[in-house]
C-alpha cells in the first residue's frame, strides 16, 4: 500500500521549496530595505530642515528665510472642514447601507460604486471640483479644496461605518425597538454608540488619507504665499507646497519641501497608529 | 402592542385610552421617515459624486472630443501652440508604466505576503505586518520626492549609463535602452510606482491569505506538502479570485497615481521610444499643465481625464467584482 516516494522526487521537491523559501526571504528583505531607505532619507533630509521658523514664518520666496506656517494652517483648515462634511455624509450613507438598504438592488449599486470611488484617481476628483466650484465661482478657494478632500474621505467612512454596524447583533436592534424607541433613535443611541470605536477608526483613516493628498488640491485650493484664515480665497497646504518647492532648482526651497514632507508623513503615520489603537480596543473586546 | 405601548415609560396615552386597540407610534417616530430619507440622500450623494465626475469630465472634454473624434485617442502629436491634441503618448505611457510597475512589484509583494503568512517567526509577524500596513499609508508625494532627489541620480549613474554602454549596437537592446540617462524616464517612473504600490499589494494579499481556514493549510502540511506546495497549490488557489482582484486594485492605483510619477517621468508628450526615454502619463500631464491651460488645451486635458476615468473604472470595477467573492 505505502509506496515510498522516490528519493529523486523528494530531492526535487525539497530543492523547489528551498528556492521558494529563499526567494520569499530575499524579496522581503529587499522590500523592507527599500522602504527603510525611503523613510531614512525622509527623516534625514526633513530633520535638517526642521527648526522653529517652520512654525512661525510663512512660505518664502526663493532665497529668503521662511517656514510653513501658512501651509500648516491651510492644511488643517481644509482637512478639518473636509472631515466635517465627510463624517456627516459618510456616517449617514454607511448607516443607510447597513440598516435600510438590505439586499436591495440600489443598495448593492451604491456599495459597488463606493468601492470604486474608494480608489478612484484623486486627480480626477480635483478636475471635477474645479468644474463644479472653481470655474463657476471664478476663483480657487479653500472651500473647493475641502470639498475635493471630502469626496475622497467619504467612501472610507461609509465603508467602515457599514462594516462596523453590520457587526452589531440583531438582538441589539430588537431590544431597542422592544423598548418602544423609534428606529432612528435606536440607531443613534444604541447602534452608533456601540460601534463608536470602529467609526472613529474609519474617520481617522480617512483623515490620514486626505492629509497627504496633493493632486485634488492643485486645481481647487491652489496655493497661497501668505498667511490667511480666509477659505474663500486660494489656500496653501503642505502637499502643494511640497510639490511646488521640490520642483524648483533652489536648495533652500527643496529643503523646505523635505521638512514639509516629513511633517506630513509624520502626521499621517501618527494618525494611522492612533486608528490602529482604536481598532485594537474594538477587536480585543 | 397598544397595551404594552401604553405602559412604556409610565406615560398615559390618551389616544389609546379613547381609542382602545389602536396602535400608537412611539414618541419621535415621526422623524423615522425623515432620518431614513436623510440616510438615503447621503448614500445617493455618493452616486451623485461619481456620476458628477463622469458628467463633468464628459462636458469639459466635449470640445476636443468632437473636434478630433477618435483621432484624439490615436494622435501622437500634443501641441498646445498649434492646438493639436493627440493623446496616444500619455495613454500608452500610462499603461506601460502601470504594467511595468505591476510586473516589478507583484513578485515582491507576493513574496512578502507568503513570508508573512507562512515563514515569518511569530515574534516578527506583527511588527513586519504592521510596518507594511503603515507604509501603505505614506502619501505618494513622499515616494515622488524620494524618486526625484535620491533615486534618480543613483539610477542614472549606476544603472542607466552602464547599461546603455553595454547594449550591443544595432540590437533591440539599443532601442529599448535609448533615452537621456538623467535618471528620469519611463523605467524610473515604473520603479517608483512599483515601490509605492508594493506595501499596499503586500498588505492586501496578506489579508487575503489570512482568510484561508487554518484546517486547509494544516491538512496540506499534514499530507507532507512543502511550504512552496502549500502556498502554490493550496492557499493561493483558495483565494485566487481575490488575489487577481488585489492585483487589479494595485493596477488601478498605479494607473491613476499622480504625484509619484510626475516628479520623475520627465514630462515629454512624444511617443516613447525606449525605457530611459522621458514620457508623461495622463495624470502627470493634467497635474503639470492644467493650471496654465485655457480654451482647447484645458478641454483636451479634461478629455484625457475622461480617458483615465474610463480606464481605471474598468480595472477597479473588475477588481471589486473579483474581491467581493474571493473564493472559488
Amino acid at each position: 500500500m505505502a509506496t515510498r516516494a522516490s528519493p529523486v522526487v523528494v530531492a526535487r521537491r525539497q530543492a523547489t521549496n528551498a528556492v521558494f523559501v529563499g526567494f520569499c526571504f530575499l524579496v522581503t528583505a529587499i522590500a523592507l530595505v527599500a522602504l527603510a531607505l525611503i523613510l531614512w532619507s525622509l527623516v534625514a533630509q526633513g530633520a535638517s530642515g526642521l527648526n522653529l521658523h517652520i512654525f512661525t514664518l510663512d512660505t518664502p520666496a526663493a532665497g529668503s528665510v521662511g517656514g510653513l506656517r501658512n501651509a500648516i494652517v491651510g492644511s488643517l483648515m481644509m482637512c478639518a472642514l473636509a472631515m466635517l462634511i465627510a463624517v456627516a455624509v459618510g456616517v449617514l450613507a454607511g448607516t443607510w447601507l447597513s440598516e435600510y438598504a438590505g439586499s436591495s438592488r440600489y443598495g448593492s449599486v451604491i456599495r459597488f460604486l463606493n468601492d470604486v470611488l474608494l480608489s478612484a484617481p484623486s486627480i480626477l476628483i480635483g478636475l471635477f471640483v474645479y468644474q463644479l466650484l472653481v470655474r463657476p465661482f471664478h476663483g480657487f478657494s479653500g472651500f473647493a479644496g475641502a470639498v475635493a478632500l471630502a469626496i475622497i474621505a467619504v467612501p472610507v467612512i461609509t465603508r467602515t461605518t457599514e462594516d462596523v454596524l453590520k457587526l452589531q447583533p440583531t438582538s441589539l436592534r430588537e431590544a431597542g425597538m422592544a423598548l418602544g424607541s423609534p428606529f432612528w433613535h435606536v440607531i443613534r443611541t444604541i447602534l452608533w454608540r456601540a460601534s463608536a470605536s470602529g467609526m472613529i477608526t474609519g474617520a481617522l483613516l480617512a483623515f490620514a488619507r486626505i492629509s497627504g493628498e496633493t493632486a485634488p488640491l492643485l486645481f481647487t485650493a491652489l496655493n497661497n504665499q501668505f498667511f490667511s484664515w480666509n477659505m474663500t480665497k486660494p489656500t496653501a497646504s503642505l502637499p502643494v507646497v511640497i510639490f511646488n518647492d521640490a520642483l524648483t532648482p533652489y536648495p533652500d526651497l527643496n529643503k523646505l519641501a523635505w521638512a514639509a514632507a516629513l511633517l506630513t508623513a509624520g502626521a499621517v503615520l501618527a494618525v494611522t497608529i492612533l486608528a490602529r489603537v482604536f481598532s485594537k480596543e474594538r477587536r480585543s473586546s | 402592542m397598544s397595551d404594552t405601548a401604553r405602559t412604556v415609560a409610565g406615560r398615559a396615552f390618551t389616544v389609546a385610552d379613547t381609542h382602545p386597540g389602536r396602535r400608537i407610534s412611539p414618541r419621535g417616530s415621526a422623524f423615522d421617515y425623515a432620518f431614513q430619507a436623510l440616510c438615503f440622500a447621503a448614500a445617493t450623494a455618493l452616486l451623485a459624486s461619481l456620476g458628477g465626475v463622469l458628467i463633468s469630465l464628459a462636458i469639459g472634454g466635449w470640445p476636443v472630443l468632437s473636434k478630433f473624434g477618435f483621432g484624439f485617442l490615436t494622435g501622437k502629436t500634443w501641441d498646445p501652440v498649434r492646438d493639436i491634441y493627440g493623446a496616444a503618448g500619455p495613454i500608452v505611457d500610462t499603461i506601460i508604466t502601470s504594467l511595468l510597475a505591476l510586473m516589478l512589484s507583484l513578485p515582491i509583494a507576493g513574496g512578502v505576503a507568503f513570508f508573512l503568512t507562512e515563514l515569518c517567526p511569530s515574534f516578527l509577524r506583527r511588527p513586519i505586518g504592521t510596518a507594511v500596513e503603515l507604509l501603505a499609508g505614506i502619501p505618494s508625494i513622499v515616494y515622488g520626492m524620494w524618486g526625484l532627489f535620491v533615486f534618480a541620480p543613483v539610477f542614472a549613474a549606476k544603472i542607466e549609463i552602464p547599461l546603455m554602454g553595454m547594449a550591443p549596437p544595432g540590437s533591440i537592446w539599443e532601442t529599448l535602452l535609448s533615452g537621456i540617462p538623467n535618471g528620469s524616464g519611463i523605467l524610473s517612473a515604473s520603479i517608483i510606482l512599483a515601490i509605492m504600490i508594493l506595501p499596499f499589494m503586500a498588505a492586501t494579499l496578506r489579508e487575503l491569505l489570512n482568510t484561508v481556514p487554518p484546517q486547509v493549510r494544516e491538512s496540506a502540511y499534514g499530507l507532507g506538502a512543502t511550504t512552496a506546495e502549500v502556498v502554490m497549490k493550496v492557499t493561493l488557489p483558495y483565494v485566487r479570485r481575490g488575489a487577481v482582484g488585489a492585483v487589479m486594485l494595485g493596477l488601478g492605483r498605479a494607473l491613476g497615481e499622480t504625484m509619484a510619477v510626475t516628479f520623475i517621468i520627465g514630462n515629454s508628450h512624444d511617443f516613447p521610444k525606449g525605457l530611459f526615454d522621458s514620457g508623461a502619463t495622463i495624470a502627470s500631464t493634467i497635474a503639470n499643465e492644467f493650471n496654465e491651460a485655457s480654451g482647447l488645451q484645458a478641454s483636451a486635458l479634461i478629455a484625457l481625464g475622461l480617458v483615465l476615468f474610463v480606464l481605471t473604472f474598468l480595472v477597479l470595477a473588475l477588481a471589486r467584482l473579483l474581491l467581493r467573492n474571493p473564493e472559488g
